[in-house]
């Protein structure tokens, strides 16, 4: 067995949780069966051992090979030595080993795409077992490195709707202008949110030559942009999905509204816009 | 055989008795504009057990504003209050009347 072979064995070796394991085993046993490891060393390996594996590995590995530094490439290669090779002295053992150390995390962090964090990760996870912090905040790093959209974040398609614009036209009446580009971003029909409109404020009015809406009575924005808040809700938004990208239906069969997700698709039925009661203002009807 | 619990005899169409279906009876408490910055509040769909003459009588010394009960056609009585007394009409039938939010509608702006 070569240099170049093992370093071409390891170029399948991916960077698993559960071989390391394995490998980090395999590199103990072997020590101990080897005759220069001193017997306190390795009575006091076996009782580490029992207790916990993956917290008494580095210190047994460090304390064989002095060189080698970065555990993660050191691991990795004993494992394929034992592998290939389990007769070979030790001498010689730890000298490959240091060789193939330097090489090895070399190609290493050049072949794999690991960032630092994450080398910093398995470093962490050999000495002093799983922390779930780590562990968590591992999970939500790659979460939102692959696909953002689960780990909670808003991949930009939220609705923007443009804030009302009124005019006061005349001394009684407010023209509000862009009822056809709002009525157009929400999908619906003009006719549609007019009557809501008009429904909702008890008022009446019309439409002008510029498309622009004109209601009887004085409005501030703030006030219309409640009303438009609330017909949203009621008859654009989905309940089951939030998405404001939806359709309003009207069922021949039975004449009722639904509004059907084109999302989610689900459906649910809304009410008609009902005008309700409107008092008599001003004069009086004539009996 | 009662020690079993799969084999108790449970009648699931039972009336459980949280029901929350009863959507037709909104009460409707809406604006108006009227000339200048006045307004006027109107109370539509109130039960009929209720005595709407009683109720306008201590709405009217709630709020300190004039107040009737107009009789339409299709929606019954309505009661039609001076001023935007909103809000203080859906906090007195939650409190007095003991009326569910959930069955009471704010229209308006």
């Amino acid at each position: 067995m070569s240099v170049e072979e093992t370093n071409v064995d390891l170029g399948f070796d991916p960077t698993l949780k559960k071989k390391k394991k394995k490998s980090t085993k395999t590199v103990e046993e072997s020590n101990e069966a080897t005759p220069e490891v001193d017997d306190v060393l390795s009575g006091l390996k076996k009782k580490k051992k029992k207790s916990k594996d993956s917290k008494s590995t580095p210190d047994a590995d460090e304390i064989n090979t002095d060189d080698v530094t970065d555990s993660l490439g050191e691991l990795k290669l004993k494992k394929k030595k034992k592998k290939s090779s389990t007769p070979v002295p030790d001498d010689d053992f730890d000298k490959q080993l240091e060789k193939l150390g330097l090489d090895e995390t070399n190609t290493t962090n050049t072949n794999t795409a690991e960032t630092i964090t994450d080398d910093d990760v398995n470093a962490q996870q050999s000495k002093y077992g799983l922390p779930y912090d780590g562990l968590l905040s591992r999970f939500f790093q790659i979460l939102k490195k692959n696909n953002p959209e689960l780990a909670g974040e808003r991949s930009g398609t939220k609705f923007k709707i443009p804030p009302p614009v009124c005019q006061r036209e005349g001394n009684k009446k407010t023209a509000f202008a862009n009822v056809q580009e709002i009525s157009e971003k929400l999908q619906r029909s003009p006719e549609h949110l007019i009557s809501y409109l008009f429904a909702e404020l008890g008022t009446s009015g019309s439409v002008d030559g510029q498309k622009r809406l004109i209601i009887k009575g004085r409005f501030q924005p703030k006030q219309l942009e409640n009303v438009l808040r609330r017909y949203i809700i009621e008859y654009v938004t989905c309940k089951t999905c939030k998405s404001i990208n939806t359709q309003l239906k009207k069922e021949s069969s039975n004449r009722l509204f639904f509004l059907v997700c084109n999302s989610c698709g689900s459906t649910r039925s809304v009410s008609s816009i009902k005008t309700g009661f409107s008092a008599q203002i001003g004069k009086r009807k004539k009996m | 055989m009662s020690s079993i619990q799969n084999l108790n005899k449970i009648d699931p169409f039972a009336d459980t008795g949280d029901d929350d279906t009863q959507p037709t009876n909104y009460i409707h408490i809406r604006i108006q504009q009227r000339n200048g910055r006045k307004t006027l509040t109107t109370v539509q769909g109130l039960p009929d057990e209720y005595d709407l003459k009683r109720i306008v009588r201590a709405l009217k010394k709630d709020f300190a504003c004039n107040g009737n009960i107009v009789k339409d056609e299709e929606l019954g009585e309505v009661i039609q209050l001076q001023g935007d007394q909103r809000v203080k009409v859906m906090e007195f039938l939650t409190s007095q009347l003991g009326l569910q939010k959930k069955n009471i509608k704010i229209h308006g702006f």
